[in-house]
């Protein structure tokens, strides 16, 4: 600035810096935030990732030795299976939910202007209720002598209770329940930007409905099913509750596992690593697909 | 999009999702008022469950703590959130790109591996559990949400109007308190609200840094299911 160059020794003051130095309100700004996330965020990640390389002691303590077996343990075949399992309910959740959510959110875009944010907060209300009491919801509808089984049996549809809870498909009803919102928004988002133009000109040029669907709509919703990929995959892949409740002891996922090593068994170091990998996991997954598509707003929903 | 009416079958599929979305809570709600305890059957009305649950001391300690947690953390987060959206939409830093990456951790990854990395933060540096560590964290997970939502409302700030405000004479405080801050409310308000709801709703990373004898609402109503 000029007057830094008229005054080149002019004493430091953080007053005038505030007033006059971008850079340096810019710090000041993002200082709260950046100490905070670095404590709470960074540090325990570390320690994470640290722990995930020691060992258990006897007393279910931290031994600080340096090792891989954490990691080794994890290719047992079991543990693969558990890994694998819940990136196949991961995925479950994730098309279900764009099955379900597409046409619900091609459904609110193509509604009168008026209306959509009426629609959009009908998905949104009973999610400001709380996701355990929806899960017990679930339960309630579900398990053998529940609603469900009471309504097929009285109607004549069914001669033995459905045994529904306690199974994956359970978790699945519950998970894709859960996560329904956070699909539908992003693709909302990406379908109602669609120029009316757009699909005018597929129909001027020839083509039909179905043809103007697959070759314009569905390719420019694609950042939102991405976003909304994302926003369900990740979530659901972590999920320890809804297999605690709905899926029975049959049930584990990952995350039941991490929950399990920091809390029963007290195996921190493997629970640790455990996490690493669901994190890996989870972070491919994102980079993925966010490099396949350019998106951004859409996860600002 | 076109305004053209969707399609029948798109409208029957959509009114059926909604039913969906809808019939679990209503189910509740309507079983939440029957005299038979194990919700199988409709026995009769009763506002009992409801005398019950007033009357229990716990449910209301963790009503209280759920909603001092919330208020504290909200507040927090949307102050610090605020301020960090402001500094990443208008500023450029050193440590810039990094922050802005840091900012997103906690919205893409899982919740149980943020639970199990604080639980283990705190135990090594022997904070005790309890209420003020489930708000810490909290705020933690919070502040990233604050700024985005209110960095979008940033987006399309136009900036003349500070401009204009400096013009006539106001100093850098007022024209933020009197111009920015009125113009970028909503964003602020839409902020802490999801900030509010995410916390009333936590149930994962409570889980983890509650200690014993700090009990929230979802707490306690998983205990119960």
């Amino acid at each position: 600035m000029e007057t830094d160059i008229l005054k080149p020794k002019r004493k430091f003051s953080l007053v005038r810096a505030l007033r006059e130095d971008s850079a340096f309100q810019g710090i000041a700004l993002i200082s709260p935030t950046a100490i905070y996330m670095l404590i709470l965020i960074i540090l325990p990640m570390i320690l994470v990732a640290v722990l995930s390389f020691m060992t258990r002691g006897t007393y279910g303590n931290v031994v600080y030795k340096f090792n891989f077996q954490n990691y080794v343990r994890l290719i047992d075949p079991i543990y693969l299976r558990i890994l694998l399992y819940s990136l196949g309910v991961g995925l479950a959740t994730m098309v279900f939910t764009i099955l379900i959510g597409y046409p619900l959110a091609y459904f609110i875009a193509r509604s009168p202007v008026r209306k959509r944010s009426l629609y959009l907060f009908l998905i949104l209300l009973p999610f400001w209720t709380n996701f355990i009491i929806r899960i017990y919801a679930w339960i309630m509808i579900l398990r053998t002598q529940g609603l469900l089984n009471t309504v097929l049996l009285n109607l004549g549809l069914i001669k033995v209770p459905l045994d529904i809870l306690y199974t994956p498909a359970a978790v699945l009803i519950g998970m894709v329940y859960e996560f329904l919102p956070f699909m539908v928004l992003p693709l909302y988002t990406s379908l109602e930007k669609i120029e009316n133009a757009q699909l005018e000109a597929a129909a001027d040029l020839g083509a039909r409905p179905l043809r103007a669907f697959l070759r314009v709509t569905l390719p420019l919703s694609v950042p939102g099913m991405i976003a909304g990929s994302i926003l369900v995959f990740i979530p659901a892949m972590g999920m320890f509750v809804v297999p605690d409740l709905m899926g029975g002891a049959k049930t584990v996922l990952v995350g039941n596992v991490i929950r399990n090593q920091f809390l029963t068994s007290r195996d921190w170091p493997f629970g640790a690593a455990a996490s690493m990998v669901l994190m890996i996991l989870t972070l491919a997954f994102t980079l993925y697909y966010t490099r396949k598509a350019g998106f951004g707003e859409e996860l600002l929903v | 999009m076109s305004e053209k009416k969707p399609a029948l079958w798109l409208r029957i599929f959509s009114f059926l999702v909604y039913v969906y979305i809808y019939l679990p809570i209503l189910i509740l709600i309507v079983f939440s008022f029957n005299t038979q305890k194990l919700n199988i059957r409709w026995e009769g009305f009763t506002f009992k469950w409801y005398e019950v649950l007033f009357n229990d001391s716990n449910v209301m300690l963790a009503t209280r703590n759920t909603l001092l947690i919330a208020f504290i953390s909200t507040l927090v987060a949307t102050v610090i959130g605020t301020m960090a959206a402001l500094a990443l939409q208008r500023y450029r830093f050193p440590g810039y790109a990094l922050t802005e990456s840091v900012l997103y951790i906690p919205v893409i990854i899982p919740e149980v591996v943020m639970g199990i990395s604080l639980l283990a933060f705190f135990a090594l540096i022997k904070f005790q559990l309890g209420l003020v560590t489930i708000t810490l964290s909290h705020i933690a997970f919070n502040i990233p949400f604050v700024a985005l939502v209110v960095r979008a409302r940033l987006h399309g700030f136009d900036k003349s109007i500070e401009e204009a405000s400096m013009d006539l004479g106001a100093n850098e405080l007022t024209t933020f308190w009197r111009v920015t801050l009125p113009t970028i409310m909503p964003g602020v308000l839409s902020g802490a609200m999801l900030a509010f709801t995410l916390s009333l709703d936590d149930y994962v990373i409570t889980y983890f840094t509650a200690g014993p004898g700090a009990t929230t609402l979802p707490l306690r109503v998983f205990s119960m299911v």
